[in-house]
């Protein structure tokens, strides 16, 4: 029996895109235990809604997360379009899972360079960041904004994509798919990826399920969950099926996240396919009254949103549950008895996202 | 498994040269929806202070006495509701964002009203 140490990790440190602490109970160079403590960027955004009406609110829920804003403004304007019992134009559903998809590749393939950087390997992290970048010239060129779009509106979107852009977002993608492709080969084949992945922070299908794991690390042990599967937006008609690996290490991680490209891809494609013509906004008229509860799939995970109205004009109450947060349990079970060297890839292997969780 | 996995995506990189903008030498060209800032054409504003009110920051502040309009830009989320909301469509959204500065100054804009035309 070795030493027992305590380190803390975090809030900040250099392989952390946003605050959060664990102490590392240690024996030796193996990690016993962890305690997480959150609450570092709490910005009171639930509380808000209270003080702006429920149309404003809409550009507050964007602005939850960075890297899903587009789904958080999404899930929120679902519950209220619920509570009015509103079918918005079937033109906003597909321009809305476009939108979607689009933010998924953007996350993952941020999360892909992120994840390289974190086991040194510089190279593959500016691969994955400049892929990106194409994705966020195709957001500024649809929506005007780069990382909040604000088109995601109660009713519908508030802009509309031609067909001319939209073949043009085809083909860029098209290209893209070959730059990926090159780009996971790596990933999938590199020695010194499967060294520092492979058999790494192992979460089995029953710690997964009965953590409550969700999105990607809960799919790479073998649950098939997948929120899109319920079919909202225009997700009842395209085809596709959840991506799942059943090893449950780090490495299975990466495999599903990757894999969850090339479908992203594919699902815009059969969108810009199907797309009808039509309205893309239908007028919402008065003050929401009851209460909703939706689904849905972020590229984290599943998201909860829940809103409940008082017939005013602001909301009484609205609940956000974040991926993050329910992943968190899960990361301690695969922190235990991982090597402090391997802390910084299994807390990056979740995809933490913070500011969602707190706020 | 695989030693030089990543060998052939460097050494196209190496031919291809940088795929950065060399920044102050060559400019990025904006698209025509970026949402940069917002102005406004004071001359056709009648002052019912609906943006101020739907403002999701209280950037804006409408003065209906003074005819006066002013926004403070760095409050400002450039979200485009004010815009959407105008009765007159006199606010736009340009396309340049606002220059960095070191003090927040508001941006007032006053309508003439008492002027009179040259001809009379």
């Amino acid at each position: 029996m070795g030493k027992r140490t305590v380190i803390p990790f975090g809030p900040q440190h250099p392989v952390l895109p946003e605050p959060i602490h664990l102490d590392l109970v240690l024996v030796d160079e193996t990690v016993e235990s962890a305690i997480p403590r959150i609450g570092y960027i709490h910005r009171g955004l639930e509380k808000l809604v209270e003080k702006k009406d429920f149309q404003q609110y809409t550009y507050v829920a964007e602005r939850i997360c960075g890297i899903c804003s587009f789904m958080h403004g999404m899930g929120y304007c679902m519950a209220v379009e619920s509570i009015f019992e509103a079918d918005i134009p079937e033109r906003a559903k597909f321009l809305r899972t476009i939108w979607a998809e689009l933010s998924r590749l953007h996350s993952h393939l941020l999360w892909l360079g992120l994840m390289a950087d974190a086991f040194g390997f510089e190279s593959l992290f500016m691969q994955s960041w400049k892929l990106r970048e194409l994705i966020l010239d195709i957001f500024e060129e649809t929506t005007g904004g780069r990382v909040i779009f604000s088109v995601c509106d109660i009713g519908g979107v508030r802009r509309d994509i031609d067909g001319a852009t939209l073949n043009k977002i085809v083909n860029i993608l098209t290209d893209m798919e070959k730059e990926l492709r090159e780009i996971s080969h790596v990933f999938f084949n590199d020695h010194s990826v499967k060294l520092r992945t492979q058999g790494v922070g192992v979460l089995s299908k029953q710690a997964a399920f009965d953590l409550g794991a969700v999105g990607p690390m809960a799919r790479a042990s073998g649950i098939k969950l997948d929120m899109r599967c319920r079919g909202y937006a225009a997700y009842d008609r395209i085809k596709f099926k959840p991506i799942v690996e059943t090893e449950g290490d780090s490495f299975a991680r990466i495999s599903v996240r990757i894999k969850e490209l090339f479908q992203a891809i594919s699902i815009i494609k059969q969108c810009v396919a199907l797309i009808p013509e039509g309205d893309i906004k239908m007028k919402i008229t008065g003050n929401p009254s009851g209460e909703h509860f939706t689904r849905l799939e972020q590229p984290r995970g599943e998201v909860v949103y829940y809103a409940k109205a008082n017939g005013t004009k602001y909301l009484d109450r609205l609940r956000v549950r974040t991926p993050t947060f329910a992943n968190v349990p899960a990361l301690l079970e695969t922190l235990k008895g991982c090597a402090l060297a391997d802390v910084p890839i299994l807390i990056l292997t979740i995809d933490p996202c913070i500011s969602c969780t707190e706020r | 498994m695989s030693y030089f996995s990543m060998s052939k995506i460097l050494l196209k990189n190496l031919f291809h040269g940088p795929y950065t903008t060399l920044y102050p030498i060559k400019k990025k060209e904006s698209f025509g929806r970026t949402r940069g800032r917002i102005e406004i054409e004071i001359d056709s504003c009648i002052f019912c202070g609906l943006c101020q009110r739907r403002c999701p920051t209280g950037a804006i502040k409408v003065d209906k006495a003074n005819t006066k309009w002013s926004i403070e830009r760095f409050q400002c989320i450039q979200c485009n509701y004010c815009s959407e909301v105008c009765p007159k469509k006199c606010l736009t959204m340009e396309n340049q964002y606002t220059s960095p500065a070191h003090e927040k100054v508001r941006d007032e804009r006053i309508k003439c009203t008492n002027i009179q035309s040259p001809n009379t």
